[in-house]
């Protein structure tokens, strides 16, 4: 297939999931921001919009691509860094 | 590597195992010194993305003999394309070569799968005698005196010490912020990639692109294949795989609120892609940044007392529309920093004011020197005009020439003046773009 579902897509990707997350959203700092990139910008699909208002984020399937922390407008909300060595994503084609 | 790596003291450590640390731990290996590879990835490779296609085989050849002999090459291009897209219209300039530089060894260049290719290289640096650390994050520098002397790894006492440090961690250098060499970056120089490596056999991809034996094709896309976000698109053939993705300015994706996997679908879908990718089996998705800004984002200081930043961390990244590189300046950048540290080393001397020779090999390997004369390019490609205007313009103007629908033939002024206005063009900015092209491209 040609034509893909963007789970389709990330299914594609191997992960090696460490125990401790390397980027941590602060999903209330989220709350009073205007524009909330992160949601559309990630390739991962990991930022939720919460009904409250807040985002929440999964760093499991993450690919390390830093497009979230340049476009965070809300200071501090993001607190990122590179998963543990050997951890993370994994590309074999790319 | 063991881990007495830990206790030693090495000549240089280089931070990145990419075309840039691979060719700069190559040469300082070959010329004796005591040199230390960091990788934080399973293995190198395992978190590089690109197009990819490597041009300037030849500055490769010059370091390794042959290399595309023994290196894991898909195809060597001797066709590319550009094309200006509108909703339902294409229009491109196809250039094909058999002219001995593309059609005969080394080649103009490679379409590269990154894991495979940079694997490869390391192991290369590796031969040559340069320890590779894999699997390890680097998370601050060691300093002593203002001077950097090693670096802080993410293990138990992970600090490794060396006299010269190579910052070639790429686009999102937390190296080079750490040391202050380079600034916050703004989301207009950066371009988010999002890209598929689709399955498709040999013998289709050579009939579908008019290739023969491993002859390649590079094909590019601007207009309104990213929709209206500014950006682009492209497809490269590998042996039997293509390598297809879009590219869209940061800034520009944030505004438009645009998914950039939803791009990439609409890409496959236009009318004048979907046939070349027709039957093909998605086999890997990826994303990464590219600094795409050129001159105006590297950094003011590329070297400091015993540091120096190289490849993707400087910025050397060349998006200009006609020219889209950056594996050739990263090794070219690699190089240079590599002999800047042999020279230091062999003085036992590795502060700023013998790094500075960093400048002078960089400008030597026409990697400043591009920069400079392309700086005003990317601010032009990737303005609004270019995106969204011109290449619809291309398409009507083109529709409207080759239709016959029994109505009066207009001339091509006329033709042209009438799609201006469609369009909503004003003569005034084409003038001015006009001018803009000729000061980017023209001397």
């Amino acid at each position: 297939m040609v034509m893909t579902t963007h789970e389709e897509k990330m299914r594609t990707i191997r992960f090696k999931v460490d125990n401790t997350p390397h980027i941590i959203v602060d999903g209330e700092k989220c709350r009073t921001c205007a524009v909330r990139t992160c949601i559309t910008v990630c390739p991962a699909n990991l930022f939720v919009p919460l009904d409250d208002g807040s985002v929440l984020f999964n760093y499991e399937n993450c690919v390390e691509c830093g497009a979230c922390y340049f476009v965070c407008a809300q200071e501090g909300a993001i607190q990122w860094s590179y998963p543990r060595g050997g951890f993370g994503v994994t590309f074999r084609e790319s | 590597m063991t881990a007495s790596t830990d206790s030693e003291h090495f000549d240089v450590i280089v931070v990145g195992a990419g075309p840039a640390g691979s060719a700069a731990a190559l040469i300082t290996a070959r010329a004796g010194l005591k040199v230390l590879l960091i990788e934080r990835g399973e293995y190198p490779g395992a978190k590089n993305v690109s197009g990819a296609v490597f041009y300037g085989s030849a500055i490769l050849n010059e370091l390794i003999p042959g290399w595309w002999e023994q290196a894991p090459v898909e195809r060597h291009v001797c066709r590319r394309e550009l094309v200006l897209m509108s909703p339902s219209t294409a229009v491109s300039l196809d250039f094909r070569s058999a002219a001995p530089g593309y059609a005969e060894p080394p080649y103009n260049g490679f379409t590269i799968l990154r894991p495979k290719f940079d694997r490869w290289f390391a192991q290369q640096a590796e031969a040559a005698g340069a320890f590779l650390l894999t699997s390890t994050v680097v998370d601050d520098l060691l300093y002593e005196d203002d001077q950097v002397v090693g670096v802080k790894v993410r293990r138990e006492d992970g600090e490794i010490r060396g006299n010269i440090v190579i910052a070639c961690d790429g686009a999102n250098s937390w190296l080079a912020r750490k040391a202050g060499m380079q600034r916050q970056l703004h989301t207009h120089e950066l371009s988010l990639g999002v890209k598929e490596v689709i399955g498709l056999d040999e013998a289709v991809i050579r009939e579908r692109f008019q290739l023969t034996g491993d002859e390649g094709v590079a094909l590019e896309y601007v207009g309104a294949v990213t929709e209206t976000v500014h950006g682009g698109a492209f497809l490269y053939t590998n042996r039997n795989s293509l390598s297809l993705g879009i590219l869209g300015q940061l800034s520009s994706l944030a505004q438009e609120k645009k998914r950039p996997y939803d791009l990439l679908e609409s890409f496959k879908a236009h009318p004048a892609v979907a046939p070349l990718v027709r039957g093909g089996t998605l086999r890997e998705y990826s994303a990464h940044l590219i600094p795409e800004a050129g001159w105006s984002m590297i950094p003011n200081y590329l070297y400091s007392d015993g540091m120096m930043v190289a490849g993707d961390a400087a910025a050397f990244c060349l998006a200009t529309g006609i020219y889209i590189e950056g594996i050739n300046y990263a090794i070219q950048s690699g190089l240079a920093a590599g002999t800047t540290a042999i020279e230091a080393c062999r003085r036992q001397e590795f502060s700023r004011y013998v790094l500075f020779k960093y400048m002078e090999f960089l400008h030597q390997r026409n990697v400043l020197t591009d920069f400079r004369a392309y700086r005003h390019a990317p601010k032009f490609v990737n303005g609004e005009r270019l995106q969204n205007l011109y290449p619809e313009l291309a398409a009507r103007t083109s529709e409207a020439l080759f239709q016959v629908d029994g109505s009066r033939k207009k001339k091509l002024l006329p033709l042209y003046w009438q799609t201006l206005r469609q369009v909503g063009a004003k003569p005034r900015h084409v003038l001015q773009d006009a001018f803009h092209v000729a000061r980017s491209y023209l001397w």
